[in-house]
C-alpha cells in the first residue's frame, strides 16, 4: 500500500469568522466547530482556546491530543470504524495539519490526566509544547458515568480534528512524503539481501478506562493481529485511555507512530521493513499467555529476522512486554525492546516489575518518578484544581508562591514508550 | 570549604604491600598518597582534612571491629564527604571501600564515592548501594579516575543533582537518572536492533537486573483455625481518603480498622487508586477487598477469624523500594497480632 502525506505548514490558529486554511494559518469559527462537537447531548458546553509554544499557558487535565488530519485523495477516511465509515485506510493522499494539534480537556474523569505546560522546565518534557493547541474545554452533562464521559469526549476530539483537517483538503502541502509498503513477495524480491524487520506494537487494553480502539474495535476483545503501517497515519489506531500522562500514547502519537516512522526511514537502505503486529495488555494471565503466543506466532509466519516491540503503561504490562520480548528471543529472532521506568524518586528502586535475561536490548523514555517544579505560569486553559489527585501529583504539592511539584508521569507524552523524545535514563 | 575525609589501604597509604595487610586502622591529618592527587584536583572547593589507613586483611578478617573504629573516627571529623579509593581491581580493597562507604552512609548519612574496576569484586557487591566511578584495572588508571571521581565528589558534598550515569561516569545500576539523548528513543531502537542482528555491539540503555522473586510458603494446615487478614494495593480506604493516600506512587499505606464492618458500602468506602475506573470499587469496595464474603465466611466456621485490621496502599506506579519497605513494616505488625495467613488483593 502507499499512502503519499502532505504536510500543511501551520504556524498559527486564529478564531474568528470564516474556518479555513490560509498561508499556514488555520482560521476556526468557535461556532462552526462547537455544532460539530455539541451534536453530543452528553456535552453541556465547550470553550474553545489556543495554546501557543513560549506562552505563559498550563493545559489540564489533558484526555487526549489529536491532529487534524484528512484523506485528500482515495479510498476510506480519519479515524476509520469510529468517525469515517469503516473502509481500509492508509493509501491515497492524506493532507495534514502539521505543527497544529486538538487537545481536550474537561474536569476529570479518572485520575490520569495529564498537564501540558507551553514554556518552563515542564514544556522540556512534553512534545506538545512545540505545537500550537486548538483546545477544547468541556462541560459534561451532570450525573454521566466516567466511562461515558470519557468516550463523549474521546469522540469529540476526534470529530473536531476529522473537521478540522477537512479544511486543508484542497490546500496545496508545503512537503510530501510517500510511504510505500511492499507485500511479502514484493519485498523479498525488491530487497533479497536486506534483514527482514518487523514492530510488535502493544495497546493499552487492560480495561476500565484503559483501552484503545482500532478501527473502532476494542483491543481488549481481539486477538493479536496485523496492520499495514501506513493505517496508523490515518487514524486506524486511536487512544480511549487515562492511563498516567506520561506513558499513555495520545492519538497523536499513533497518527505520528515514530517508530513506523523511523522503520520506513531505513525501509530498502539498511532493512526490509516487512510487516506490523498489533497485540493488546490484558489482564487476566490466560489473556496475557494468549496474546503472547500469537505475537511469537505471527513473528515467526513472517519471517522477520529482527522486531522492536513498544509497550504503552506500566506495571502490568510489563509483564506482557517481557512475555513478548521472551517468546520472540526464542524463536532466535532479535528484539530491541522500548519501555519507560518506575524507579522512584531517587532513582534507586527496581524500574520494571518484570525482567527476564533474554531482554538485553532495551530503549527507556526515562524514569517516570522523576519530580519536578513546574513554574506559576499566567495563564491555565481547564482547571488546576486536579494537580495533587492526578498520576504523579500528590498531597500540597501547589507552593505557596503558585508553583507545582511533580513527577514528570503528570506531563503527556514525557516517557513515551514509542520513543517519540528523546530522554532516557542512566 | 568542604571537608573530605579520604579512606585509602596500606599500600597506598606508604605503610607497606602484603605483609602490612594486617595493619590497623589509623587516621592523620591532610592528604596521603593518592589525597594529594585529590588535593590538587579539588583545589580550593574541598580540602582533605584527614586520611584513614587501614590494613586491607585487617579490615577484611576483623569486619566489624574495622567499621566501628573506623565510624567512630568519621564521626569526629564529621567530613562534608566521604571518599574511598580508588581500589582498581584490587579485591578486598574493593570490597573494604564498599563496605565501609556503605556503613558511613547509612549510618552517619554522609554522603560517599567511591572508584574501582568494573569486575572489582567489590563492584558487584555494592553497585546498587552507592556511586561507583568505573575506573581501569589498575593504578595507571589513577590519572583518569581522579579527576572524574573529584567532580563528582563536589557535586555529592554539596547535595547537587547528580547526573546520568553516562555523564557523570559512575556505574550504571545505582540510581537512574533521566538525561536527553541526541536522536529520539524510536531512532536508538532501529539503530540497536540494527546492530543486534549484524551481531556489532551495542549498549542497551537498561540492564536487566537480578529480579526479586518470592518463594510460596507451605499452604495452612487447618483454614478454620486461621486468622485471616486482608492486604490490598488496591487502594480501598475509608471514605474521603483520611491519610491522603496517593492515586499513583504511593509514599505511604493506611491502617483500618474493620473490627465489627460486615460490608464495604458506598458511603462507607472507596479507592484511592488511579489506575482505573474507580466507579465498581466506589460503588462496592468489597469487590477489591472482599470483607463481606470473609465476614460471612468467619460466621459460618469456615476460616477461624478475619483480621480486625487491613493494610492498603495504591500499588499504581508505587516503587517496588516504596512498596517493600511498607510490606516489612506492617507484615511485623501482622505477625504480632498473631495473623496465620493474609490474603493479598491488587486490581
Amino acid at each position: 500500500m502507499k499512502l503519499t502525506i502532505g504536510n500543511i505548514r501551520i504556524t498559527n490558529i486564529v478564531l474568528g469568522e470564516q474556518s479555513k486554511v490560509e498561508s499556514g494559518t488555520l482560521y476556526v469559527n468557535p461556532k462552526e466547530l462547537e455544532a460539530v462537537v455539541l451534536e453530543d447531548s452528553n456535552i453541556v458546553s465547550v470553550k474553545f482556546d489556543v495554546a501557543k509554544p513560549g506562552e505563559s499557558t498550563r493545559i489540564t487535565p489533558v484526555k487526549d491530543v489529536i491532529e487534524p488530519r484528512t484523506k485528500a485523495q482515495g479510498e476510506g477516511g480519519m479515524f476509520p470504524g469510529v468517525i469515517a465509515k469503516v473502509d481500509t485506510v492508509g493509501s491515497g493522499v492524506t493532507h495534514v495539519l502539521k505543527g497544529a494539534a486538538v487537545v481536550t480537556v474537561g474536569k476529570i474523569v479518572g485520575f490520569q490526566e495529564g498537564i501540558i505546560d507551553m514554556t518552563g522546565l515542564g514544556a522540556e518534557y512534553t512534545p506538545f509544547s512545540k505545537t500550537i493547541n486548538l483546545v477544547m474545554d468541556f462541560v459534561p452533562r451532570d450525573g454521566l458515568a466516567a466511562h461515558d464521559y470519557e468516550k463523549s469526549l474521546r469522540l469529540a476530539g476526534l470529530k473536531a480534528a476529522s473537521w478540522l483537517g477537512g479544511l486543508g483538503k484542497n490546500v496545496k502541502p508545503d512537503e510530501e512524503i510517500v510511504y510505500d509498503f511492499s507485500s511479502v513477495t514484493e519485498g523479498i524480491k525488491k530487497y533479497p539481501d536486506l534483514p527482514r524487520v518487523g514492530y510488535v506494537q502493544m495497546l493499552q487494553s487492560q480495561g476500565l478506562l484503559h483501552d484503545t480502539y482500532v478501527y473502532g474495535v476494542d483491543m481488549k476483545q481481539s486477538l493479536t493481529t496485523m496492520i499495514c503501517p501506513t493505517e496508523v497515519f490515518d487514524g486506524a489506531i486511536i487512544s480511549g485511555n487515562c492511563v498516567s500522562a506520561c506513558d499513555k500514547n495520545t492519538t497523536y502519537h499513533h497518527q505520528n507512530n515514530p517508530v513506523v516512522t523511523d522503520l520506513f526511514a531505513r525501509h530498502g537502505k539498511d532493512l526490509n521493513f516487512a510487516g506490523m503486529i498489533i497485540t493488546n495488555e490484558n489482564v487476566y494471565l490466560a489473556d496475557k499467555e494468549r496474546s503472547s503466543d500469537w505475537t511469537a506466532k505471527l513473528v515467526a509466519m513472517m519471517g522477520f529476522d529482527g522486531v522492536i516491540i513498544s509497550q504503552e503503561g506500566f506495571g502490568n504490562p510489563d509483564t506482557d512486554l517481557i512475555m513478548n520480548c521472551k517468546k520472540v528471543e526464542a524463536l532466535g529472532v532479535d528484539t530491541v525492546i522500548i519501555t519507560d521506568e518506575y524507579a522512584g524518586r531517587d532513582g534507586t528502586s527496581q524500574s520494571l516489575a518484570d525482567v527476564d535475561v533474554s531482554a538485553n536490548a532495551v530503549v527507556t523514555g526515562g524514569n517516570a518518578n522523576q519530580v519536578i517544579t513546574l513554574p506559576k505560569l499566567d495563564k491555565v486553559i481547564g482547571t488546576q484544581e486536579y494537580v495533587d489527585v492526578i498520576a504523579g501529583g500528590f498531597e500540597n504539592n501547589v507552593q505557596a508562591d503558585g508553583s507545582i511539584v511533580v513527577e514528570i508521569q503528570a506531563i503527556i507524552g514525557a516517557t513515551n514508550e514509542m520513543g517519540f523524545n528523546k530522554m532516557s535514563a542512566r | 570549604m568542604l571537608k573530605i575525609l579520604h579512606y585509602i589501604n596500606q599500600f597506598y597509604g606508604g605503610i607497606g604491600g602484603e605483609e602490612h595487610a594486617g595493619h590497623l586502622p589509623e587516621m592523620r591529618e591532610g592528604a596521603v598518597g593518592p589525597g594529594t592527587a585529590f588535593a590538587a584536583a579539588f583545589g580550593a572547593d574541598a580540602t582533605i582534612t584527614h586520611t584513614i589507613i587501614c590494613g586491607d586483611s585487617y579490615f577484611g578478617e576483623n569486619l566489624e571491629e574495622a567499621k566501628k573504629t573506623i565510624l567512630e573516627m568519621v564521626r569526629g571529623v564529621k567530613p562534608d564527604l566521604f571518599l574511598a579509593g580508588p581500589a582498581f581491581n584490587a579485591g578486598r580493597y574493593g570490597v573494604a571501600c564498599g563496605t565501609i562507604c556503605d556503613a558511613v552512609k547509612e549510618e552517619l548519612g554522609i554522603p560517599v564515592l567511591t572508584g574501582m574496576y568494573i569486575e572489582n569484586p567489590g563492584a558487584e557487591m555494592f553497585v546498587d548501594k552507592m556511586h561507583i566511578v568505573s575506573t581501569k584495572d589498575s593504578a595507571v588508571g589513577m590519572r583518569d579516575a581522579v579527576p572524574k571521581m573529584a567532580k563528582l565528589a563536589l557535586k555529592l558534598a554539596r547535595g547537587e543533582n547528580i547526573g546520568a550515569s553516562i555523564e557523570e561516569g559512575y556505574m550504571p545500576g545505582y540510581m537512574r537518572v533521566n538525561f536527553f539523548e541526541e536522536k529520539r528513543g524510536s531512532e536508538r531502537a532501529v539503530d540497536m536492533l540494527l546492530a543486534k542482528m549484524k551481531k556489532e555491539p551495542f549498549t542497551t540503555e537498561f540492564p536487566m537486573p537480578d529480579f526479586d522473586r518470592v518463594e510460596a510458603l507451605p499452604p495452612v494446615l487447618d483454614i478454620s483455625k486461621a486468622k485471616i487478614a486482608l492486604v490490598t494495593s488496591g487502594g480501598i480506604v475509608p471514605k474521603g481518603n483520611p491519610d491522603r493516600i496517593e492515586a499513583s506512587s504511593a509514599s505511604k499505606y493506611g491502617e483500618y480498622d474493620i473490627a465489627g464492618v460486615d460490608d464495604l458500602t458506598e458511603a462507607t468506602y472507596e479507592t484511592a487508586h488511579g489506575g482505573y475506573d474507580p466507579t465498581y470499587a466506589n460503588v462496592d469496595s468489597d469487590r477489591v477487598l472482599p470483607v463481606d464474603v470473609l465476614r460471612e465466611m468467619e460466621n459460618a466456621g469456615k476460616i477461624g477469624s478475619l483480621h480486625n485490621k487491613f493494610y492498603t496502599t495504591t500499588g499504581n506506579g508505587t516503587a517496588v523500594k516504596s512498596s517493600a519497605a511498607f510490606a516489612i513494616e506492617f507484615a511485623a505488625k501482622l505477625k504480632n497480632d498473631g495473623v496465620d495467613a493474609v490474603i493479598l488483593t491488587s486490581t
